[in-house]
């Protein structure tokens, strides 16, 4: 059998999966009955509801003829992966890692670490560019969240202010 | 006369030097943000929340509001000069506005969005201090079964407006609205599928939700295209001013997108998309003078009509929120956060209890709309030059504003690590051709809905059918099935199919 639509078959299981977990979770609380609902009810519709949905939108993808197959297309991880991973650098250097000893490295420290780290998601990487652009972005929000909205951030590493 | 009382009350509150600055600082910064691309009226609200915790309670929400109104107009901006809207309810806006712009009438489309806006704001803001009150008291014979059957329709107007395949809409409603069950179940105090993590039991943060589906997975489909194909146009914008000839075109336009815009933005899970795609709808089906340039092809009308039925639309969409407590779309449910951070319960019972923010923020809002025009008009040589910085600068920044966003919301790294887990999932969404947007809603509603299916059962003693013996319960129901009947009419699918062509 041939899959006519690549996007709503994967999106369809998707669906079908997601629903599932959710209603074997639901099942081991206690469900109760219409008067009286447990906290397991409503999510135990609801997930039976989505993983039928899923069947229908995988079950259409099957048989409904498309244009061009719907082809999902090819992950490109470079943009994936660098902005991911800029936005964990951030949070690591905000809140540092007690699991593996890192201390908090403050907020101008993260603002550099994301900047460089997510400009590498595009097409050209020019490192005095980037330079620029991370001295400015970390100047801009010192002064926009940390002067004028006054949030609370550690601003430097915490070994230099402690 | 008891509305101009009221009114008077709200501008008494609205009118001191402390507010205006309020409304003067939101929407300059709504603009500001709401003027990059990708970046709607959602994110830049979510993003700019924090900064309205520590100011008092009505000055945060005239904040908000001219925020809100900012961001709107800020994404009409992009959507007409560079072909991208900004936000949902602007696509419709490209379509003609950066026709103008090509031809080097960016200023007349820029200014026509920016008055239509106006006028539509002005009608908005007299239509909702008109009725709110009377809906109020339709609020008050509103029980659980009601308040069930009315997100129901709610939902369903999510799905009818989203582009793209219902049943992947609608299940993704239900996707959010799972979503919405992990955490502490309030009446059983189990904590529902937390996976054993500390931080779960409060729920998934809906900024973090917001910013990974929105911002990041965007962001991440935006870079695996070439750069050829997101290549950003700018236009010389040559004289600012509409013609004679362009008012005389624009001004029924206006006049009918903003009585449509206004009567759509009272439903739930309409707003302002519906009623800028309506507007534009109609203005095609009105005949075209002698000697106007085509639709699609630079007709101001088809600049003004949508604008102003969206300003109208966003103005109404208010009055569920106000009266019923009830958020008709995404936006909302995050001024139904603010409320709630600052210790308003939102609902009916705001407008005796808070007589003086209620219309205060009524008042705010109309100032908003006058401050976007005295913002905007004069500044939209410096919009074009904000448009013209490169992706490669602007997307680490967004970057940075949602992790800081984010982080800021609750102090905790937590947040972080699960908004890259959500970016994630955003671009698979993208990938799979399934739309957010109602995931959000439903994420919104799912744990309100629950509570209302379970208050009403418990009171029918576990009897379905008081859904559709209540009067008024039943009729929002019919009103649901009857609007999903229409979408899947062969008809009008096809055309819904054709006007979504855009996004």
């Amino acid at each position: 059998m041939n899959i006519k639509s690549q996007k709503d078959f994967f999106s369809g299981l998707m669906f079908m999966c997601v629903g599932v977990a959710f209603a074997w979770g639901a099942s081991s609380y206690n469900i109760g009955n219409g008067a009286r609902m447990g906290p397991g009810y409503f999510p135990l519709v609801l997930g039976v509801l989505l993983s039928v949905l899923g069947v229908v939108i995988t079950f259409k993808a099957l048989v409904v003829e498309t244009v061009d197959g719907d082809k999902i297309g090819s992950f490109t991880w470079k943009p994936l992966v660098f902005i991911i991973a800029a936005n964990l650098v951030f949070g690591a250097a905000i809140g540092g890692l007690p699991s593996i000893g890192l201390p908090p490295m403050g907020l101008i420290v993260g603002i550099v670490a994301l900047t460089f780290i997510s400009s590498n998601a595009g097409d050209e990487f020019n490192f005095k560019e980037v330079s620029i652009l991370a001295f400015i972005l970390a100047v801009m929000s010192y002064a926009a969240f940390i002067l004028l909205l006054k949030l609370q951030f550690p601003v430097w590493p915490a070994f230099l202010t402690a | 006369m008891e509305l101009f009382d009221n009114l008077a009350l709200g501008f008494g509150v609205a009118f001191t030097l402390q507010n205006l600055m309020y409304a003067f600082i939101g929407c300059l910064l709504g603009t500001l943000i709401g003027v990059l691309p990708g970046i709607g009226p959602l994110a830049t609200i979510a993003m700019l929340l924090p900064a309205t915790y520590a100011l008092p309670p009505v000055a945060a929400l005239i904040m908000l509001a001219g925020i809100y109104y900012g961001a709107q107009y800020g994404g009409s901006t992009t959507a007409i000069l560079v072909n991208l809207p900004g936000e949902s309810s602007s696509v419709v806006t490209v379509i003609d506005g950066y026709q103008m712009a090509r031809q080097g009438r960016a200023g007349p489309a820029l200014a026509a969005a920016g008055l239509g806006s106006f006028f539509a704001g002005c009608v908005g803001t007299l239509i909702l201090a008109a009725f709110a009150a009377p809906l109020t008291e339709l609020a008050f014979k509103f029980g659980p079964a009601e308040y069930f059957s009315l997100m129901i329709l709610g939902l369903v107007g999510a799905v009818v407006l989203a582009s793209g395949s219902l049943i992947k809409a609608i299940a993704m409603i239900v996707l959010g609205l799972l979503l919405g069950m992990v955490g502490t179940d309030v009446n059983s105090g189990v904590a529902r599928f937390s996976l054993d993590i500390a931080e779960l039991t409060d729920g998934i943060g809906f900024i973090v939700i917001a910013m990974g589906v929105f911002g990041y997975g965007e962001i991440i489909s935006n870079l695996s295209k070439h750069e050829s194909e997101r290549e950003v146009f700018v236009a010389n914008v040559t004289g600012l001013w509409p013609t004679k000839e362009d008012f005389r075109n624009m001004i029924p336009a206006v006049l009918r997108g903003t009585i449509l815009g206004s009567l759509l933005g009272i439903l739930p899970g309409g707003g302002a998309v519906m009623a800028a795609f309506a507007a534009y709808t109609l203005e095609k089906k009105t005949k075209l003078r002698p000697g106007e340039v085509p639709f699609g092809k630079g007709n101001i009308r088809g600049v003004a009509a949508p604008e102003s039925a969206n300003n109208a639309g966003a103005q109404t969409s208010f009055i569920p929120l106000l009266t019923l407590g009830i958020p008709p779309n995404a936006v909302m449910a995050l001024m139904v956060g603010a409320m709630t951070i600052h210790n308003i319960q939102p609902g009916p019972q705001v407008m005796t209890s808070n007589p003086e923010l209620f219309w205060g923020l009524i008042a705010s809002m109309w100032i908003g709309n006058l401050m976007l025009i005295i913002l905007n008009l004069p500044l939209i040589g410096m919009w074009i030059k904000l448009l013209s910085v490169p992706y490669r600068w602007l997307y680490p920044s967004i970057v940075l504003f949602c992790a800081i966003g984010v982080y800021s919301t609750n102090n905790t790294t937590f947040d972080i690590w699960m908004v890259g887990i959500f970016g994630f999932i955003g671009y698979i969404f993208i990938k799979l051709g399934t739309e957010p947007a109602p995931l959000l809603l439903g994420f919104i509603l799912g744990p309100m809905m629950e509570e209302y299916l379970r208050r009403a059962l418990l009171l029918s003693r576990g009897d379905w059918s008081v859904f559709v013996t209540r009067p008024l319960s039943a009729s929002l129901l019919a009103a649901a099935v009857v609007l999903l009947a229409v979408v899947l009419m062969p008809s009008v699918k096809s055309k819904r199919e054709e006007a979504f062509v855009e996004d």
